[in-house]
């Protein structure tokens, strides 16, 4: 199985990740991170890792993974 | 569909929210990983806010004086003709103070890849106007909005580059998905021409400048497709086999 990862420290909150993805999985919900910006949340129900959220994000906030291989 | 993070993106970079440079760091990393050419690669950026890069990018770059990175890559490349070379600019440094160094590496069809991020100004500096700034821009040394009867126009440089003998030229944007999947087949497209030895490739980004356009990220990318396109029209203009 495969999942998404959130590096939420890395996020900078330009929410270009939220309107790109085609399942709607994703939302401004996440913790604000160290850096004071706010962070995504997923909704792994929704998510059909199609890797689109990792493609359009500029700060390398998403990896998709194994899910044993944890990040 | 597994998705990792690019060895050459070793540590986080430190451009603003929403930022063009982020992406196409990553595409041009995938690039040239996916064409194996990773180890070997040789940057050279300039003066801009490509400068942060040589701080948080994992190939071997050099840091050019303002504008001279196409000259700086062209060196290079001369000396080291298996490695795969690209100058990373922007517009205020490739198309302003570095107008003749890009010209005259296309003019001679020399065999490096330029990779222009095109955000209508200089905006390191905090938003000057350069020679993309479009007509009635607002900048902080255009306050009023770029006046072309004293500026000339908005400088095209697929049009210029389009007279001359290059291998390849293009023109992506990055405002969505589909905009960022074509932007990375031309710059995969413009270094199988440098390896092919083809002579001189430029892949043009219409890349968004939150901060210095005073605009969310995403009424950036809204501007770039509501107002920039219509005057930097998006495609290949040399070498796209069409
Ligand atoms: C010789 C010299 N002149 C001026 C500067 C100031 N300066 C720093 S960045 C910059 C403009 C960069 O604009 P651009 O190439 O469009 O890059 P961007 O930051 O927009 O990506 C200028 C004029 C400098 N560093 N060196
Ligand atoms: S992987 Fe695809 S479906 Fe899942 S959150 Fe990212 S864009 Fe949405
Ligand atoms: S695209 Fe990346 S940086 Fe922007 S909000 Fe989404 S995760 Fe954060
Ligand atoms: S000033 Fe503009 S080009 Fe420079 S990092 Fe910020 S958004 Fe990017
Ligand atoms: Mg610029």
């Amino acid at each position: 199985m495969e999942k998404l990862i959130i590096h939420r420290e890395s996020c900078k909150g330009c929410q270009y990740c939220i309107v790109n993805c085609p399942k709607e999985a994703l939302t401004m919900t996440g913790p604000i991170n160290i850096a004071g910006y706010m962070t995504t949340e997923v909704d792994a129900d929704k998510c059909i890792t199609c890797g689109i959220c990792y493609n359009v994000c500029p700060d390398y906030v998403y990896e998709i993974l194994e899910e044993e291989a944890k990040a | 569909m597994k998705k990792r993070r690019s060895k050459i993106l070793y540590v986080d970079h430190k451009f603003c929210p929403g930022c063009g440079h982020g992406i196409v760091n990553r595409l041009v990393a995938e690039v040239l990983e996916e064409m194996n050419e990773d180890k070997g690669a040789i940057c050279a950026v300039a003066v801009g806010c490509s400068s942060l890069m040589p701080d948080t990018y994992g190939v071997d770059i050099v840091q050019s004086q303002h504008g001279r990175a196409a000259a700086v890559a062209v060196g290079i490349k001369r000396c080291r003709p298996d490695n795969m070379v690209f100058s990373y600019q922007g517009d205020g440094d490739a198309l302003a103070i570095g107008f003749s160094e890009t010209m005259y590496a296309a003019i001679r069809n020399e065999n490096i890849t330029v990779i222009l991020i095109n955000n209508n100004n200089f905006g390191m500096t905090g938003g000057q106007m350069s020679p993309t700034t479009l007509e009635n821009q607002r900048t902080t040394t255009s306050p009023y909005g770029r006046d072309v009867s004293l500026t000339g126009k908005p400088l095209d440089v697929m049009k210029l580059m389009g007279t001359l003998d290059v291998a390849y030229l293009a023109r992506g944007t990055l405002t969505d998905i589909k905009e960022i999947t074509k932007t990375k087949k031309y710059i995969r497209k413009a270094f199988e021409a440098q390896k092919n030895k083809a002579g001189y490739s430029l892949v043009e980004i219409l890349s968004p400048c939150p901060t210095n356009w005073g605009m969310t990220p995403l009424n950036a990318c809204k501007h770039i497709n509501q107002v920039v396109q219509s005057v930097y029209p998006l495609g290949e203009y040399q070498g796209g086999g069409k």
